[in-house]
């Protein structure tokens, strides 16, 4: 790896001002009279609730910010105070002491209260009990929008009509009571023509990482490229420019056969390609990160930076079906997909992006990913062939990230697969760990 | 005749090779048993389609767990890892469908580790419509129960009639008005069926024929007319957060035993999820649709559309029964329960109901501290009492 001086590309100042822009007017917004919808990332309904000109909050990503600025230990204690247990999810638990603390924000300005929390129902259970307790906490209406669960693999056409449904009878008119303003479609249309311009270029950059070197790392480093997809800049002309940067700049790395940018300069010489399965932990973000760039492993894809939308296997927002196209990108966030689809999404990553091994990251706090891991593991060594490696720490619990236990495991592991090499390379081939 | 009675759910409660189910799969030849875990399924769509309805409700505190741990990591609750451990023995071999509903992210997954691990069985998972409106919610169940119905005659052979299915909610009609009548006797009068014995029934049900199950409730509470017994000076208490997975009897034990009088509780849920009959008339899986949805029972695996709910629900349900105060008893890593109890707690608290919280595993085996802690809460709340006085 080559040390070289930290330089900020083109995309990360955009994006730096984007959000900075975006924090400052969420911290106006109750003196503009501008609306604010809570909502979840995964089943975003962003286009849509820009459409009225309110602005989206996202309180995971307040929660993730929170953990990599070392402030989400004292916020879960202060929940945990108040009655909120140990076991359950540390996103939920930091954004409610979060709220305690003065709701001050990752960009160190203070959070408005919602005009509405808008339950985007989808892939995960906690989030009907974590509305149901900010509900209490700010006193403000609420609007349902349950995404029926992939449990067969695909939804039938009439779950999308019920979708459509909720869409059309119950969001669209409880964004209407709060905003005072009436359903624009051709607004929304626009809007998810350009969320259409920018998932194109975020494909192309997730799918760069093919590449050899890959010129991306497809964890660590995509879920600063995923932030303003999966926030508040989708359906925004912001959002296609940040994309449009990012892309070049990737593609300008790939043809001059470079890596990406790692805690320590570019890491060029890559020794190990690896799919990542789950969350990383966020109050230990650059260790964690270093674990890997310290063997020379970069991480060409990962499942987690799919939550807030699967664009890599097709999908795009479609302003032809305006309610359709967002009842489908609900539907196909990645933890509102069953077990066999998790595996064979693993396993096709391996296959496509030529990986050497998988990782999973299992979260102490969150079920929606964690239950079934150890499943995913021998299902996807068994049809992929290739090693799995399993730790465990937590999203933004400081208490559950052992270093000591997670370097050792994860240099037991890289061992493995150097092992497995020699090998094959004195055998011609290696079975299955 | 009420020992008789007890002695045969027990030995139904202990069974875990399900030998009832092999004897009635024995006595019924072609015909098919049917799984679902907890909370709610409609059993009358499985015994309509020809299907032995049969509660999972895991191994508890009888079996020791070797291959379910290694599905399951240390932080996941208890039930999912007995439940693998059934069925990776053998002993679930029996089921020709196993059905998932949405409770939480625990069992919604679980389905698809039985589909990974059992490609020859039906699976579902049965997504619960949580959206607050009547009308999308019931429509979208509907929906989702005539996709079950057909798939489950698929599986037997055998497509209900609307009269098949009417007959079916007639007969759980009558199990849910029985066990209704259980719970009003012991509400009125807990001296009288201890808690113990009721769970023991509810969990026989799980695993026989509904008519089966019929009788011998209504045989035990004739008994129990026959021979009332004396009233003790023990505490009236509601028993919140066991929906799902199971407490080891050996802690309702300890709760009634510390001198509490458990006159409301949430175990095995999924037999009182719909508190009323549903309507013969109309097309039946409507019906059944619209009973879930307008059910009134608010439990932490549905969505709480009134934003005071939470805050009022501990109080409706102490003066409902007459209770004096609240244990909250969840699973450990529970989500749905634990995740609740702020809020439920808060609002009981603000009402001034003395409450306690603890949280066990199924396969709990020392009960100590249970006894101890609820035995002092029991004290503390005729104290309060008196003090009220």
């Amino acid at each position: 790896m080559s040390r070289t001086q930290v330089l900020k590309d083109r995309s990360m100042v955009l994006q730096k001002e984007m959000i900075a822009r975006h924090f400052a007017r969420l911290e106006q917004a109750p003196e503009r009279h501008e609306p604010v919808v809570y909502t979840f990332v995964p089943g975003n309904l962003t286009e849509l609730i820009r459409s009225f000109d309110a602005l989206p909050v996202l309180p995971e990503i307040n929660a993730l910010q929170s953990g990599m600025r070392k402030l989400s230990g004292d916020y879960i204690a202060e929940a945990e105070r108040s009655g909120h247990s140990e076991d359950v999810c540390a996103y939920v638990k930091c954004d409610i002491g979060m709220a305690k603390a003065g709701n001050i924000g990752p960009a160190g300005t203070k959070l408005p209260k919602p005009d509405l929390l808008l339950l985007s129902y989808t892939g995960c259970y906690t989030f009907m009990k974590w509305f149901e307790l900010l509900r209490e906490e700010y006193d403000c209406p609420a609007v349902f929008f349950h995404v029926p669960y992939q449990g067969d693999g695909a939804l039938e056409p009439e779950h999308r009509e019920y979708m459509i449904r909720q869409l059309r009878e119950q969001v669209i008119p409880a964004l209407e009571r709060v905003t005072g303003r009436a359903y624009d479609e051709d607004r929304l249309r626009q809007n998810l023509a350009l969320s259409a311009l920018a998932e194109d270029d975020l494909v192309a950059v997730l799918q760069s990482a093919k590449r050899k070197p890959s010129p991306i790392d497809g964890y660590f480093g995509t879920v600063y490229y995923v932030g303003p997809m999966f926030s508040a800049f989708r359906g925004t002309e912001e959002g296609v420019e940040y994309y449009r940067a990012l892309r070049e700049e990737v593609e300008a790395r790939a043809d001059a056969g470079l890596g990406p940018i790692v805690p320590d300069g570019s890491l060029d010489e890559q020794r190990y390609r690896l799919v990542v399965e789950g969350p990383p932990s966020w109050t230990h973000f650059r260790d964690f990160w270093k674990m890997f760039t310290d063997e020379k492993a970069v991480v060409v894809a990962s499942t987690y930076t799919k939550v807030g939308g699967t664009y890599d296997f097709g999908f795009r927002h479609d302003p032809r079906d305006p309610l359709g196209t967002l009842a489908d990108y609900c539907s196909g966030c990645y933890t509102n997909l069953n077990l066999p689809s998790r595996v064979e999404m693993i396993a096709r990553y391996i296959r496509e992006y030529e990986a050497d091994g998988f990782v999973i990251n299992s979260i102490k706090s969150c079920n929606s990913f964690s239950a079934g891991q150890l499943m995913i593991l021998r299902e996807v060594e068994k049809r992929s062939g290739v090693p799995g490696a399993f730790i465990e720490s937590d999203l933004v619990d400081p208490r559950y990230f052992s270093q000591a236990n997670i370097k050792n495991r994860l240099e037991s592991y890289f061992q493995m697969i150097e092992s497995r090499r020699r090998g094959a390379a004195a055998g011609g081939g290696g079975a299955a760990a | 005749m009420r020992r008789t009675v007890i002695d045969w759910a027990r030995e139904l409660y202990e069974d875990l090779d399900f030998t009832a189910v092999h004897g009635w799969l024995d006595d019924h030849p072609g015909a098919r048993a049917g799984g679902y875990l907890p909370v709610y399924v409609p059993r009358e769509i499985l015994h309509a389609c020809g299907f032995l309805p049969v509660g999972i409700h895991g191994a508890g505190d009888r079996m020791e767990i070797i291959r379910g741990d290694a599905f399951y990591q240390s932080y996941i609750c208890h039930l999912p890892r007995s439940v693998i451990e059934l069925a990776q023995s053998g002993r679930l071999d029996m089921l020709s469908a196993v059905l998932f509903p949405s409770t939480c992210d625990v069992i919604r997954n679980l389905s698809g580790i039985w589909k990974l691990l059992y490609p020859d069985v039906y699976v579902r998972y049965i997504d619960l419509p949580q959206v607050p409106e009547p009308e999308t919610a019931a429509a979208f169940y509907e929906t989702e129960l005539r996709h079950l119905v057909r798939d489950l005659a698929a599986v037997s052979d055998r497509l209900p009639s609307d009269a098949d299915l009417r007959r079916s909610i007639a007969l759980y009609n009558e199990m849910r008005a029985v066990v209704r009548d259980l719970y009003a006797v012991r509400r009125q009068r807990p001296w009288d069926i201890p808690t113990e014995e009721l769970y023991l029934l509810l969990r026989a049900g799980e695993v026989v024929p509904a008519e089966a199950f019929i009788e011998q409730a209504r045989r035990y509470l004739a008994a129990v007319e026959a021979d009332p017994g004396r009233p003790r000076d023990n505490s009236r208490v509601v028993v919140v957060g066991a929906f799902c997975e199971q407490p080891p009897l050996g802690l309702i034990k300890s709760i009634e035993r510390a001198g509490c009088y458990v006159v409301n509780d949430d175990f095995v849920l999924g037999t009182r999820f719909l508190g009323t009959n549903v309507s013969l008339d109309g097309d039946p899986v409507r019906t059944l649709a619209d009973a879930f949805v307008n059910a009134e029972l608010r439990t932490s695996v549905r969505y709480e559309g009134d934003a005071c709910g939470k805050r009022r629900l501990m109080k409706e349900q102490v003066e409902a029964s007459g209770a004096e105060g609240v244990i909250f008893a969840a699973p450990s890593f529970c989500d749905p329960a634990l995740l609740d109890q702020p809020m439920l707690r808060g609002g009981a608290e603000s009402a001034g109901l003395p409450c306690i919280a603890f949280k066990y595993s199924e396969n709990t085996g020392q009960f100590q501290q249970f006894r101890e802690q609820a035995g002092t809460f029991a004290d503390s709340l005729k104290l309060w009492n008196a003090g009220a006085a």
